[in-house]
Protein backbone atom coordinates (compact mmCIF):
# COMPACT_ATOMS: atom_id res chain seq x y z
CA UNK A 1 0.00 0.00 0.00
CA UNK A 2 1.31 3.43 -0.96
CA UNK A 3 1.01 6.67 0.98
CA UNK A 4 -2.49 8.11 1.37
CA UNK A 5 -3.40 10.66 -1.29
CA UNK A 6 -5.86 13.35 -0.42
CA UNK A 7 -8.46 14.31 -3.01
CA UNK A 8 -10.58 17.36 -2.35
CA UNK A 9 -14.28 16.63 -2.58
CA UNK A 10 -14.65 19.85 -4.60
CA UNK A 11 -12.54 18.29 -7.37
CA UNK A 12 -14.96 15.35 -7.44
CA UNK A 13 -17.93 17.74 -7.70
CA UNK A 14 -16.32 19.71 -10.53
CA UNK A 15 -15.36 16.55 -12.38
CA UNK A 16 -18.82 14.97 -12.13
CA UNK A 17 -20.39 18.24 -13.27
CA UNK A 18 -18.09 18.50 -16.29
CA UNK A 19 -18.66 14.88 -17.29
CA UNK A 20 -22.47 15.21 -17.16
CA UNK A 21 -22.37 18.50 -19.09
CA UNK A 22 -20.30 16.81 -21.80
CA UNK A 23 -22.19 13.52 -21.85
CA UNK A 24 -25.58 15.15 -22.34
CA UNK A 25 -24.55 17.48 -25.15
CA UNK A 26 -21.74 15.75 -27.01
CA UNK A 27 -22.38 12.28 -28.41
CA UNK A 28 -19.36 9.95 -28.18
CA UNK A 29 -17.21 9.47 -31.29
CA UNK A 30 -17.86 5.71 -31.12
CA UNK A 31 -21.64 6.21 -31.33
CA UNK A 32 -21.29 8.67 -34.21
CA UNK A 33 -19.10 6.19 -36.07
CA UNK A 34 -21.58 3.37 -35.42
CA UNK A 35 -24.42 5.52 -36.77
CA UNK A 36 -22.36 6.35 -39.87
CA UNK A 37 -21.62 2.66 -40.49
CA UNK A 38 -25.34 1.92 -40.00
CA UNK A 39 -26.29 4.65 -42.47
CA UNK A 40 -24.11 2.96 -45.09
CA UNK A 41 -25.63 -0.47 -44.53
CA UNK A 42 -29.28 0.40 -43.84
CA UNK A 43 -31.46 -0.96 -46.64
CA UNK A 44 -34.61 1.09 -45.97
CA UNK A 45 -34.75 4.60 -47.47
CA UNK A 46 -36.82 5.83 -44.50
CA UNK A 47 -34.38 4.12 -42.13
CA UNK A 48 -31.50 5.99 -43.77
CA UNK A 49 -33.34 9.29 -43.37
CA UNK A 50 -33.86 8.54 -39.68
CA UNK A 51 -30.18 7.69 -39.16
CA UNK A 52 -29.10 10.80 -41.07
CA UNK A 53 -31.24 12.95 -38.79
CA UNK A 54 -29.68 11.31 -35.73
CA UNK A 55 -26.24 12.31 -37.02
CA UNK A 56 -27.45 15.82 -37.85
CA UNK A 57 -28.91 16.11 -34.35
CA UNK A 58 -25.59 15.15 -32.75
CA UNK A 59 -23.90 17.97 -34.68
CA UNK A 60 -26.59 20.51 -33.71
CA UNK A 61 -26.50 19.49 -30.04
CA UNK A 62 -22.72 19.84 -29.92
CA UNK A 63 -22.75 23.19 -31.70
CA UNK A 64 -25.44 24.61 -29.42
CA UNK A 65 -24.35 22.81 -26.23
CA UNK A 66 -27.96 21.62 -26.14
CA UNK A 67 -29.16 18.28 -24.77
CA UNK A 68 -28.94 15.58 -27.48
CA UNK A 69 -32.19 14.17 -26.10
CA UNK A 70 -34.75 15.97 -23.94
CA UNK A 71 -34.52 13.02 -21.55
CA UNK A 72 -31.22 13.82 -19.90
CA UNK A 73 -31.77 10.80 -17.74
CA UNK A 74 -31.34 9.47 -14.30
CA UNK A 75 -27.74 10.24 -13.28
CA UNK A 76 -25.87 6.95 -12.92
CA UNK A 77 -22.29 7.18 -11.62
CA UNK A 78 -19.73 4.40 -11.37
CA UNK A 79 -16.84 5.06 -9.00
CA UNK A 80 -13.65 3.06 -8.75
CA UNK A 81 -12.12 4.36 -5.58
CA UNK A 82 -8.44 3.66 -5.01
CA UNK A 83 -8.01 2.35 -1.47
CA UNK A 84 -5.11 4.75 -0.91
CA UNK A 85 -7.39 7.76 -1.45
CA UNK A 86 -8.73 9.92 1.33
CA UNK A 87 -11.60 12.14 0.21
CA UNK A 88 -11.18 15.42 2.07
CA UNK A 89 -13.64 18.23 2.70
CA UNK A 90 -16.85 16.28 2.43
CA UNK A 91 -18.53 12.96 1.76
CA UNK A 92 -17.84 11.23 -1.56
CA UNK A 93 -21.52 10.69 -2.35
CA UNK A 94 -22.44 14.25 -1.38
CA UNK A 95 -19.71 15.56 -3.70
CA UNK A 96 -21.11 13.50 -6.57
CA UNK A 97 -24.70 14.61 -5.88
CA UNK A 98 -23.55 18.22 -5.91
CA UNK A 99 -21.87 17.71 -9.29
CA UNK A 100 -25.11 16.29 -10.67
CA UNK A 101 -27.12 19.17 -9.20
CA UNK A 102 -24.82 21.78 -10.76
CA UNK A 103 -24.65 20.09 -14.17
CA UNK A 104 -28.42 19.70 -14.49
CA UNK A 105 -28.99 23.29 -13.35
CA UNK A 106 -26.33 25.04 -15.43
CA UNK A 107 -26.81 22.82 -18.46
CA UNK A 108 -30.58 23.48 -18.59
CA UNK A 109 -31.05 19.71 -18.50
CA UNK A 110 -34.41 18.19 -17.73
CA UNK A 111 -34.93 17.18 -14.12
CA UNK A 112 -36.42 13.73 -14.48
CA UNK A 113 -36.30 12.37 -10.94
CA UNK A 114 -39.42 12.14 -8.77
CA UNK A 115 -40.91 10.51 -5.70
CA UNK A 116 -42.19 7.13 -6.91
CA UNK A 117 -45.57 7.46 -5.19
CA UNK A 118 -46.48 11.16 -5.19
CA UNK A 119 -44.55 11.67 -8.48
CA UNK A 120 -43.36 15.03 -7.08
CA UNK A 121 -40.17 16.07 -8.88
CA UNK A 122 -37.10 16.39 -6.65
CA UNK A 123 -36.22 19.48 -8.67
CA UNK A 124 -32.49 18.97 -9.24
CA UNK A 125 -32.21 15.48 -10.76
CA UNK A 126 -30.85 14.01 -7.53
CA UNK A 127 -30.50 11.55 -6.01
CA UNK A 128 -28.01 10.02 -8.41
CA UNK A 129 -27.51 6.26 -8.60
CA UNK A 130 -23.97 5.70 -7.35
CA UNK A 131 -22.03 2.43 -7.58
CA UNK A 132 -18.74 2.40 -5.66
CA UNK A 133 -16.05 -0.23 -5.96
CA UNK A 134 -12.77 -0.23 -4.11
CA UNK A 135 -9.74 -0.59 -6.36
CA UNK A 136 -5.98 -0.61 -5.94
CA UNK A 137 -4.02 2.64 -6.08
CA UNK A 138 -4.45 6.27 -5.16
CA UNK A 139 -6.77 7.49 -7.88
CA UNK A 140 -10.50 7.68 -8.55
CA UNK A 141 -12.09 6.62 -11.83
CA UNK A 142 -15.41 8.38 -12.37
CA UNK A 143 -17.81 7.19 -15.06
CA UNK A 144 -21.06 9.04 -15.58
CA UNK A 145 -24.02 7.74 -17.52
CA UNK A 146 -27.22 9.72 -17.98
CA UNK A 147 -29.76 6.92 -18.51
CA UNK A 148 -33.05 7.65 -20.26
CA UNK A 149 -36.33 6.27 -18.93
CA UNK A 150 -37.76 4.93 -22.18
CA UNK A 151 -35.00 2.38 -22.74
CA UNK A 152 -34.69 1.55 -19.04
CA UNK A 153 -38.41 0.65 -19.02
CA UNK A 154 -37.73 -2.04 -21.63
CA UNK A 155 -35.05 -3.72 -19.49
CA UNK A 156 -35.44 -6.83 -17.36
CA UNK A 157 -33.80 -9.58 -15.36
CA UNK A 158 -34.83 -13.20 -15.62
CA UNK A 159 -33.65 -16.33 -13.83
CA UNK A 160 -33.28 -18.87 -16.63
CA UNK A 161 -32.91 -22.59 -16.03
CA UNK A 162 -29.23 -23.43 -15.43
CA UNK A 163 -29.53 -25.88 -18.33
CA UNK A 164 -30.73 -23.20 -20.78
CA UNK A 165 -27.22 -22.79 -22.14
CA UNK A 166 -26.04 -20.49 -24.91
CA UNK A 167 -29.11 -21.13 -27.04
CA UNK A 168 -31.51 -20.38 -24.21
CA UNK A 169 -29.72 -17.13 -23.39
CA UNK A 170 -29.63 -16.12 -27.04
CA UNK A 171 -33.34 -16.78 -27.51
CA UNK A 172 -34.27 -14.92 -24.32
CA UNK A 173 -32.27 -11.81 -25.23
CA UNK A 174 -33.60 -11.72 -28.79
CA UNK A 175 -37.17 -12.07 -27.51
CA UNK A 176 -36.58 -9.24 -25.03
CA UNK A 177 -35.40 -6.92 -27.81
CA UNK A 178 -38.30 -7.96 -30.06
CA UNK A 179 -40.77 -7.31 -27.25
CA UNK A 180 -39.26 -3.85 -26.65
CA UNK A 181 -39.70 -3.17 -30.37
CA UNK A 182 -39.84 0.53 -31.27
CA UNK A 183 -40.34 1.70 -27.67
CA UNK A 184 -36.70 2.26 -26.57
CA UNK A 185 -35.69 4.36 -29.63
CA UNK A 186 -33.86 1.91 -31.87
CA UNK A 187 -31.23 1.38 -33.09
CA UNK A 188 -30.46 0.22 -29.58
CA UNK A 189 -27.44 -1.12 -27.78
CA UNK A 190 -28.22 -4.28 -25.85
CA UNK A 191 -26.38 -4.70 -22.56
CA UNK A 192 -26.48 -8.27 -21.24
CA UNK A 193 -25.32 -9.43 -17.84
CA UNK A 194 -25.00 -13.15 -17.32
CA UNK A 195 -24.42 -14.76 -13.95
CA UNK A 196 -23.63 -13.46 -10.50
CA UNK A 197 -26.57 -12.92 -8.17
CA UNK A 198 -29.74 -11.23 -9.36
CA UNK A 199 -28.46 -7.71 -8.63
CA UNK A 200 -25.00 -8.39 -9.94
CA UNK A 201 -26.37 -9.53 -13.29
CA UNK A 202 -28.13 -6.17 -13.63
CA UNK A 203 -24.99 -4.22 -12.79
CA UNK A 204 -23.05 -6.31 -15.31
CA UNK A 205 -25.66 -5.52 -17.97
CA UNK A 206 -25.37 -1.82 -17.25
CA UNK A 207 -21.57 -1.92 -17.22
CA UNK A 208 -21.65 -3.75 -20.56
CA UNK A 209 -23.15 -0.59 -22.03
CA UNK A 210 -20.02 1.36 -21.09
CA UNK A 211 -17.77 -0.54 -23.47
CA UNK A 212 -17.00 1.63 -26.52
CA UNK A 213 -18.89 0.56 -29.64
CA UNK A 214 -16.75 -1.26 -32.15
CA UNK A 215 -14.55 -2.75 -29.43
CA UNK A 216 -14.49 -6.54 -29.29
CA UNK A 217 -15.35 -8.39 -26.12
CA UNK A 218 -11.83 -8.97 -24.90
CA UNK A 219 -12.73 -11.16 -21.93
CA UNK A 220 -14.00 -14.31 -23.52
CA UNK A 221 -14.32 -15.54 -27.13
CA UNK A 222 -17.57 -17.32 -26.25
CA UNK A 223 -19.11 -13.99 -25.31
CA UNK A 224 -17.86 -12.40 -28.48
CA UNK A 225 -19.62 -15.11 -30.50
CA UNK A 226 -22.80 -14.73 -28.46
CA UNK A 227 -22.78 -10.97 -29.05
CA UNK A 228 -22.44 -11.43 -32.81
CA UNK A 229 -25.16 -14.11 -32.95
CA UNK A 230 -27.66 -12.02 -30.98
CA UNK A 231 -26.88 -8.91 -33.04
CA UNK A 232 -27.46 -10.80 -36.28
CA UNK A 233 -30.77 -12.20 -34.97
CA UNK A 234 -31.97 -8.78 -33.82
CA UNK A 235 -31.07 -7.08 -37.10
CA UNK A 236 -32.89 -9.78 -39.09
CA UNK A 237 -36.20 -8.91 -37.38
CA UNK A 238 -36.81 -5.95 -39.67
CA UNK A 239 -37.81 -3.32 -37.11
CA UNK A 240 -35.02 -0.98 -38.15
CA UNK A 241 -34.36 2.59 -37.00
CA UNK A 242 -37.26 3.74 -34.77
CA UNK A 243 -39.14 0.56 -35.74
CA UNK A 244 -40.25 2.12 -39.05
CA UNK A 245 -38.65 -0.83 -40.87
CA UNK A 246 -35.09 -1.60 -41.87
CA UNK A 247 -31.96 -3.60 -41.28
CA UNK A 248 -30.43 -1.73 -38.33
CA UNK A 249 -32.43 -2.38 -35.17
CA UNK A 250 -29.35 -2.55 -32.94
CA UNK A 251 -25.90 -1.00 -33.13
CA UNK A 252 -24.31 -3.58 -30.87
CA UNK A 253 -24.81 -6.28 -28.26
CA UNK A 254 -22.43 -6.25 -25.29
CA UNK A 255 -22.27 -9.16 -22.86
CA UNK A 256 -20.57 -9.31 -19.48
CA UNK A 257 -20.43 -12.48 -17.40
CA UNK A 258 -19.52 -13.71 -13.91
CA UNK A 259 -19.83 -17.12 -12.26
CA UNK A 260 -23.19 -17.92 -10.69
CA UNK A 261 -24.83 -20.42 -8.31
CA UNK A 262 -25.19 -23.99 -9.61
CA UNK A 263 -28.99 -23.67 -9.32
CA UNK A 264 -29.18 -20.36 -11.18
CA UNK A 265 -28.61 -18.61 -14.48
CA UNK A 266 -29.48 -14.93 -14.06
CA UNK A 267 -29.69 -13.03 -17.34
CA UNK A 268 -30.21 -9.28 -17.23
CA UNK A 269 -30.98 -7.23 -20.32
CA UNK A 270 -30.39 -3.48 -20.09
CA UNK A 271 -31.50 -1.69 -23.24
CA UNK A 272 -29.80 1.53 -24.26
CA UNK A 273 -31.24 3.89 -26.88
CA UNK A 274 -29.09 5.20 -29.72
CA UNK A 275 -28.26 8.27 -27.60
CA UNK A 276 -25.73 6.22 -25.65
CA UNK A 277 -24.19 8.74 -23.29
CA UNK A 278 -21.30 8.10 -20.96
CA UNK A 279 -18.06 9.82 -20.05
CA UNK A 280 -15.22 8.82 -17.77
CA UNK A 281 -12.05 10.24 -16.35
CA UNK A 282 -9.45 9.44 -13.73
CA UNK A 283 -8.51 11.90 -11.02
CA UNK B 1 -37.79 14.09 -44.83
CA UNK B 2 -37.98 13.47 -48.55
CA UNK B 3 -41.31 12.57 -50.21
CA UNK B 4 -43.24 14.00 -47.31
CA UNK B 5 -46.74 15.37 -47.38
CA UNK B 6 -47.35 18.66 -45.56
CA UNK B 7 -50.35 18.87 -43.25
CA UNK B 8 -51.59 21.46 -40.81
CA UNK B 9 -53.48 21.13 -37.54
CA UNK B 10 -56.27 21.05 -36.44
CA UNK B 11 -57.04 17.72 -38.12
CA UNK B 12 -60.38 16.83 -39.67
CA UNK B 13 -62.00 13.42 -40.21
CA UNK B 14 -61.31 13.64 -43.95
CA UNK B 15 -57.66 14.57 -43.49
CA UNK B 16 -57.16 11.73 -40.99
CA UNK B 17 -58.84 9.24 -43.31
CA UNK B 18 -56.43 10.25 -46.09
CA UNK B 19 -53.36 9.39 -44.01
CA UNK B 20 -51.99 5.86 -44.23
CA UNK B 21 -49.49 3.87 -42.18
CA UNK B 22 -46.02 4.53 -43.55
CA UNK B 23 -46.80 8.01 -44.93
CA UNK B 24 -44.11 10.55 -44.23
CA UNK B 25 -45.60 13.81 -43.08
CA UNK B 26 -44.37 17.32 -42.27
CA UNK B 27 -46.72 18.50 -39.55
CA UNK B 28 -47.32 22.21 -38.90
CA UNK B 29 -49.61 24.23 -36.68
CA UNK B 30 -50.71 24.14 -33.07
CA UNK B 31 -50.12 21.04 -30.94
CA UNK B 32 -50.30 20.49 -27.18
CA UNK B 33 -47.67 18.68 -25.11
CA UNK B 34 -48.92 16.26 -22.48
CA UNK B 35 -47.36 13.20 -20.88
CA UNK B 36 -47.99 10.94 -17.91
CA UNK B 37 -49.00 13.22 -15.04
CA UNK B 38 -50.86 15.67 -17.31
CA UNK B 39 -52.93 12.83 -18.77
CA UNK B 40 -53.95 11.72 -15.32
CA UNK B 41 -55.13 15.25 -14.55
CA UNK B 42 -57.01 15.54 -17.86
CA UNK B 43 -58.83 12.31 -17.02
CA UNK B 44 -59.67 13.53 -13.52
CA UNK B 45 -60.96 16.81 -14.97
CA UNK B 46 -63.33 14.95 -17.30
CA UNK B 47 -64.43 12.61 -14.50
CA UNK B 48 -65.42 15.65 -12.44
CA UNK B 49 -67.46 16.88 -15.42
CA UNK B 50 -65.26 19.95 -15.85
CA UNK B 51 -63.86 21.50 -19.05
CA UNK B 52 -60.38 20.56 -20.25
CA UNK B 53 -57.77 23.35 -20.15
CA UNK B 54 -57.65 23.47 -23.97
CA UNK B 55 -59.99 22.69 -26.84
CA UNK B 56 -59.26 19.07 -27.68
CA UNK B 57 -61.52 18.97 -30.78
CA UNK B 58 -59.35 18.38 -33.82
CA UNK B 59 -56.28 18.70 -31.60
CA UNK B 60 -52.98 16.87 -31.81
CA UNK B 61 -51.26 15.92 -28.56
CA UNK B 62 -47.48 15.58 -28.56
CA UNK B 63 -46.27 13.15 -25.89
CA UNK B 64 -43.30 15.25 -24.85
CA UNK B 65 -41.60 16.87 -21.90
CA UNK B 66 -38.92 19.27 -23.14
CA UNK B 67 -35.72 20.19 -21.37
CA UNK B 68 -35.77 23.69 -19.81
CA UNK B 69 -35.64 26.71 -22.12
CA UNK B 70 -32.41 28.65 -22.05
CA UNK B 71 -32.60 32.47 -21.98
CA UNK B 72 -33.31 33.88 -25.42
CA UNK B 73 -34.56 30.58 -26.80
CA UNK B 74 -38.06 29.41 -27.74
CA UNK B 75 -37.80 25.99 -26.14
CA UNK B 76 -35.24 23.47 -24.88
CA UNK B 77 -34.57 20.14 -26.56
CA UNK B 78 -37.82 18.35 -27.30
CA UNK B 79 -38.83 14.95 -28.62
CA UNK B 80 -41.35 12.15 -28.23
CA UNK B 81 -41.63 10.04 -25.11
CA UNK B 82 -42.83 6.41 -25.24
CA UNK B 83 -46.55 6.42 -26.00
CA UNK B 84 -47.88 3.23 -24.36
CA UNK B 85 -47.87 4.96 -20.99
CA UNK B 86 -50.65 7.23 -22.30
CA UNK B 87 -52.71 4.29 -23.63
CA UNK B 88 -55.09 4.18 -20.65
CA UNK B 89 -56.10 7.80 -21.35
CA UNK B 90 -56.02 8.08 -25.16
CA UNK B 91 -59.48 6.60 -25.99
CA UNK B 92 -61.16 9.03 -23.58
CA UNK B 93 -59.46 11.99 -25.27
CA UNK B 94 -60.35 10.67 -28.74
CA UNK B 95 -63.95 10.46 -27.56
CA UNK B 96 -63.67 14.17 -26.72
CA UNK B 97 -62.46 14.94 -30.24
CA UNK B 98 -58.66 14.54 -30.19
CA UNK B 99 -57.58 13.61 -33.71
CA UNK B 100 -53.85 13.04 -33.52
CA UNK B 101 -51.10 11.85 -31.23
CA UNK B 102 -47.35 12.24 -31.72
CA UNK B 103 -45.07 9.90 -29.82
CA UNK B 104 -42.90 6.85 -30.23
CA UNK B 105 -43.48 3.15 -29.75
CA UNK B 106 -46.35 0.71 -29.85
CA UNK B 107 -49.97 1.40 -28.89
CA UNK B 108 -52.43 -1.01 -27.27
CA UNK B 109 -55.15 -2.83 -29.21
CA UNK B 110 -57.72 -0.63 -27.43
CA UNK B 111 -56.03 2.55 -28.66
CA UNK B 112 -55.70 1.22 -32.22
CA UNK B 113 -59.41 0.30 -32.19
CA UNK B 114 -60.33 3.74 -30.81
CA UNK B 115 -58.37 5.37 -33.65
CA UNK B 116 -60.57 3.52 -36.14
CA UNK B 117 -63.75 4.37 -34.25
CA UNK B 118 -62.98 8.09 -33.81
CA UNK B 119 -60.98 8.57 -37.04
CA UNK B 120 -57.75 9.58 -35.36
CA UNK B 121 -54.13 9.03 -36.32
CA UNK B 122 -50.94 8.16 -34.41
CA UNK B 123 -47.73 9.71 -35.69
CA UNK B 124 -44.27 8.46 -34.80
CA UNK B 125 -41.67 11.20 -34.35
CA UNK B 126 -37.99 10.32 -34.25
CA UNK B 127 -36.82 9.88 -30.66
CA UNK B 128 -33.42 11.08 -29.51
CA UNK B 129 -33.03 13.96 -31.96
CA UNK B 130 -34.34 16.60 -29.60
CA UNK B 131 -31.89 19.40 -30.40
CA UNK B 132 -32.91 19.18 -34.06
CA UNK B 133 -36.63 18.83 -33.32
CA UNK B 134 -36.53 22.03 -31.23
CA UNK B 135 -35.89 23.89 -34.50
CA UNK B 136 -39.42 22.99 -35.67
CA UNK B 137 -40.93 24.85 -32.70
CA UNK B 138 -41.79 28.49 -33.47
CA UNK B 139 -43.54 29.32 -30.20
CA UNK B 140 -44.26 27.69 -26.87
CA UNK B 141 -46.77 28.88 -24.27
CA UNK B 142 -47.86 27.40 -20.97
CA UNK B 143 -51.45 26.17 -21.01
CA UNK B 144 -51.83 24.32 -17.71
CA UNK B 145 -50.22 22.46 -14.79
CA UNK B 146 -47.09 24.63 -14.36
CA UNK B 147 -46.44 22.76 -11.09
CA UNK B 148 -45.69 19.60 -13.09
CA UNK B 149 -42.49 21.19 -14.41
CA UNK B 150 -41.36 19.23 -17.48
CA UNK B 151 -44.79 17.57 -17.57
CA UNK B 152 -46.79 20.82 -17.89
CA UNK B 153 -49.11 21.25 -20.88
CA UNK B 154 -47.64 23.62 -23.47
CA UNK B 155 -49.15 24.96 -26.67
CA UNK B 156 -46.54 24.70 -29.42
CA UNK B 157 -46.60 26.22 -32.86
CA UNK B 158 -44.78 23.76 -35.12
CA UNK B 159 -43.39 24.18 -38.61
CA UNK B 160 -42.66 21.05 -40.63
CA UNK B 161 -42.10 18.51 -37.85
CA UNK B 162 -41.09 15.29 -39.67
CA UNK B 163 -43.32 12.42 -38.51
CA UNK B 164 -44.40 9.06 -39.90
CA UNK B 165 -47.96 7.70 -39.75
CA UNK B 166 -47.74 4.58 -37.56
CA UNK B 167 -51.43 3.76 -36.95
CA UNK B 168 -54.11 4.99 -39.34
CA UNK B 169 -57.91 5.09 -39.33
CA UNK B 170 -58.07 1.72 -41.08
CA UNK B 171 -56.36 -0.10 -38.24
CA UNK B 172 -53.03 -0.54 -40.02
CA UNK B 173 -49.82 -0.56 -37.98
CA UNK B 174 -46.47 0.39 -39.53
CA UNK B 175 -44.47 -1.32 -36.77
CA UNK B 176 -46.26 -4.65 -37.36
CA UNK B 177 -45.91 -4.35 -41.11
CA UNK B 178 -42.16 -3.64 -40.80
CA UNK B 179 -41.66 -6.89 -38.86
CA UNK B 180 -43.78 -8.91 -41.29
CA UNK B 181 -41.76 -7.66 -44.27
CA UNK B 182 -38.53 -9.14 -42.94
Amino acid sequence: MGPIREIDSKLITETVKRLFLEANTCLGADVIEALQISLAREESALGRQVLARMLENAAVAKEESAPICQDTGLAVVFVELGQDVHVAGGLLNAAIEEGVRQAYGEGFFRKSVCDPLSRANTGDNTPAVIHVEIAAGDRIRLTVMPKGGGSENMSSVTMLLPTAGNEGIRRHVVESVLKAGPNPCPPVIVGVGIGGSIEESLILAKKALLRPLGQKNGRDDRLNDLEQDILADVNRMGGGPQGFGGSVSALAVHVEMKPCHIASLPVAVNIQCHVARHRETII
Amino acid sequence: MQNSRSIKTPLTDDLCASLHAGDMVLLSGEVFTARDAAHRRLQETLQRGEALPFDVRGAVIFYAGPSPTRPGRIIGSIGPTTSYRMDPFAPLLMEQGMKGMIGKGKRSAEVVAAMQRYKAVYFGAIGGIAALTARCVRSADLVAYADLGPEAILRLELVDLPVVVVNDTQGRDLYEEALKRS
